[in-house]
């Protein structure tokens, strides 16, 4: 058998999720030497760059930046672009069988992890990403509410979501309008009441995930003091132990930030940022309405698993604390594709190194394969997904060689995208994507800001004239 | 990052010996399955020992009949048992200290998956890739 990636007859390759993974892989894929791959990206949104645009902060521009690299990729002749067509409802796999060697599902994880408790589902508890989603203006949740006339939120957990929502709550109006933050949301946060914003960790500074540039940042906001309490940051036993044995220095270093804040006095700055250590929320509370109005929190100390890692266990301690909001960010989860096998233990596909696997004999199904957090779990930084995607396309090369490919019936260019028209004739390219982009960047200008976004589909089709 | 995410790209299957079984069968698997330790678990599917091609080696050196003996008599019956919080770092850590080679997981009574030093080493390789690339990005690509 002749095996596809020549001129005549290249390597065709779907891939589905543009978000960083997604362009890793087609990065990787369309760098190789001595094979032609011609890669199709697909996205329910009409928008490429998956998290990067929709879940990194607004005010970490910086961080943004990286999607220029995802552009080169996409300005590579071979690679397009299909905004708008949606897995399971526009296209299926079969569909994508009918015209691909290989397919990669690179959809990231889409939904929450619930903490379990009572009172979880009070109005004004939501999950953390609904609300980063909200500011950063995915189309699916520009319309959500959220009631920021209470005085007080606390957000549950310490990863660097947590801390984005928590410093985003606290930035001033005047911070904000520097950002590409949605303009609804910049709107909803000018008429903010929120003055207190408890961050809560249920270790302590030494274990708590966010990083070192996160948390000196919310040390530095404009209009907001951010506080701990000189109990909660002390290091216990175990900790310091541990931290004595591994020298590291970056943690070295967060307890030291933390240590300071809780050494600061309040100024007169309007909002406080309360940093809460070795505390767990055992229950919502809520008044007549239906409505959250406290958090009744559990103190917990740290035990050794056989393993060497310290784990919270819940002492016999309460308190209770007011809040009027509270977002949950304790872990994404990824959702079953249709038709793909998923792992129900970590929310991700049934995979090995990225070959999808026979949820029956566990062996690897042909064509099929997975990159990024639907693969590996939500860990890591954008990067990680690099190193992520190039084990999957390794995979795919393998398998390649080995003539462990799909045969598909109509294998041209033109067919594929004749599928998409047909199915989805709302779909965006990248040309379209680029113009969208020069106009949010222009209207951003005018305004003294990075971009102003598009958040309605509607309004997007209408800019481009359609 | 805990060893959770390591279980999440190696499918879901651990390959268990009983402990009567014997020392050869036990090759045969680690040989099909190529891999370099068996949990060793009770009828009820409780880890009570490990196997690793270590301990096979150690006993062959001055025993002949060892093929014919069941695991029971040769394994590791001290098992460290990890769970799925547990922290890559720390996890990596105890295994350097205590020379372990291969930690099995546990969800509660479950055995959901073993974790090999070459995971951990792994894991950490990518983990500091993924920030090396976040950096290079942030300060060569652009200018801002």
């Amino acid at each position: 058998m002749i095996r596809p990636g020549t001129e005549a007859d290249p390597l065709r390759v779907a891939i589905v999720g543009a978000g960083p993974a997604g362009y890793y892989a087609a990065d990787h894929l369309l760098k190789q030497d001595g094979l032609v791959a011609e890669v199709d990206m697909y996205d329910r949104l009409p928008t490429p760059y998956g998290l990067v645009r929709a879940g990194v902060a607004p005010d970490h521009q910086k961080i943004k930046a990286v999607t220029a690299a995802f552009d080169k990729v996409a300005a590579n002749p071979r690679f397009r672009f299909f905004g708008g067509v949606e897995l399971g409802k526009d296209v299926t796999p079969a569909d994508l069988k009918r015209h691909y060697h290989q397919i990669v599902y690179s959809t990231g994880a889409q939904t929450d992890r619930r903490m379990g408790i009572p009172g979880e589902n009070l109005k004004g508890s939501h999950p953390a990403t609904e609300f980063v989603a909200w500011y950063n203006g995915h189309p699916d949740y520009r319309d959500f509410q959220f009631d920021l006339s209470k005085e007080q939120a606390a957000v549950v957990g310490v990863g660097n979501v947590a801390i984005d929502v928590a410093r985003i709550l606290c930035r001033s109006p005047e911070e904000l309008a520097r950002t590409d933050i949605a303009d609804h949301a910049l709107d909803a946060l000018r008429k903010s009441r929120i003055k207190e914003v408890y961050l809560l960790g249920r270790r302590g500074p030494a274990q708590a995930a966010f990083t070192n540039p996160e948390i000196r940042e919310i040390g530095e906001l404009a209009d907001a003091d951010v506080l701990a309490l000189p109990s909660e940051v002390e290091l216990d036993e175990l900790s310091r132990a541990a931290l004595e044995q591994s020298q590291d220095r970056a943690t070295i270093k967060k307890v030291e930030i933390i240590q300071g804040y809780a050494r600061r006095q309040p100024t007169d700055k309007s909002k406080r940022l309360i940093v809460r250590f070795l505390v767990s929320p055992v229950e919502l509370i809520g008044n007549d309405a239906g409505e959250v109005t406290a958090m009744r929190l559990v103190r917990n100390r740290l035990e050794a698993t056989a393993a060497g890692t310290l784990q919270p266990r819940p002492t016999d301690q309460f308190e209770t604390i007011p809040a009027g909001l509270v977002f949950r960010s304790v872990g994404y989860r990824g959702v079953a594709l249709p038709g793909l096998p998923f792992n129900e233990s970590w929310g991700v596909i049934l995979n090995e190194k990225g070959r999808v696997l026979d949820p029956e004999t566990k062996q690897p199904v042909i064509g099929e394969y997975t990159a990024g957090w639907i693969k590996r779990g939500p860990t890591g930084v954008i990067g990680t997904n690099k190193p992520d995607a190039a084990e999957t396309v390794t995979c795919m090369l393998e398998d390649l060689a080995n003539g462990r490919i799909l045969v598909p019936e109509e294998p041209g260019r033109a067919a594929a995208e004749r599928l998409v028209r047909q199915r989805q004739p709302r779909s965006f390219s990248y040309e379209d994507w680029l113009a969208l982009n020069r106009l949010e960047v222009d209207k951003g200008k005018a305004e003294g800001r990075p971009r102003a976004k598009f958040t309605r589909v509607e309004d997007m089709l209408a800019a481009l004239g359609r | 990052m805990n060893i959770a995410s390591l279980l999440t790209t190696k499918g879901s299957t651990v390959v268990t010996i009983r402990s009567d079984q014997t020392v050869r069968h036990a090759l045969q698997l680690l040989a099909r399955h190529n891999i370099g330790a068996l949990v060793a678990v009770d009828e009820r599917g409780k880890p009570v020992g490990i196997l690793s091609e270590r301990d096979v080696v150690r006993e062959a050196a001055r025993n002949e009949v060892v093929f014919s003996q069941p695991v029971g008599s040769i394994m590791t019956r001290e098992v460290v048992i990890g769970v799925p919080q547990d922290d890559l770092l720390s996890v990596g850590h105890t295994m350097t200290e205590k020379r372990i080679r291969h930690l099995p997981v546990m969800d509660g009574d479950r055995l959901i998956g073993i974790v090999s030093i070459g995971d951990v080493v792994k894991a950490q390789r990518d983990q500091y890739q993924g920030e090396i690339e976040t950096l290079q990005t942030q300060i060569l690509d652009n200018p801002v």
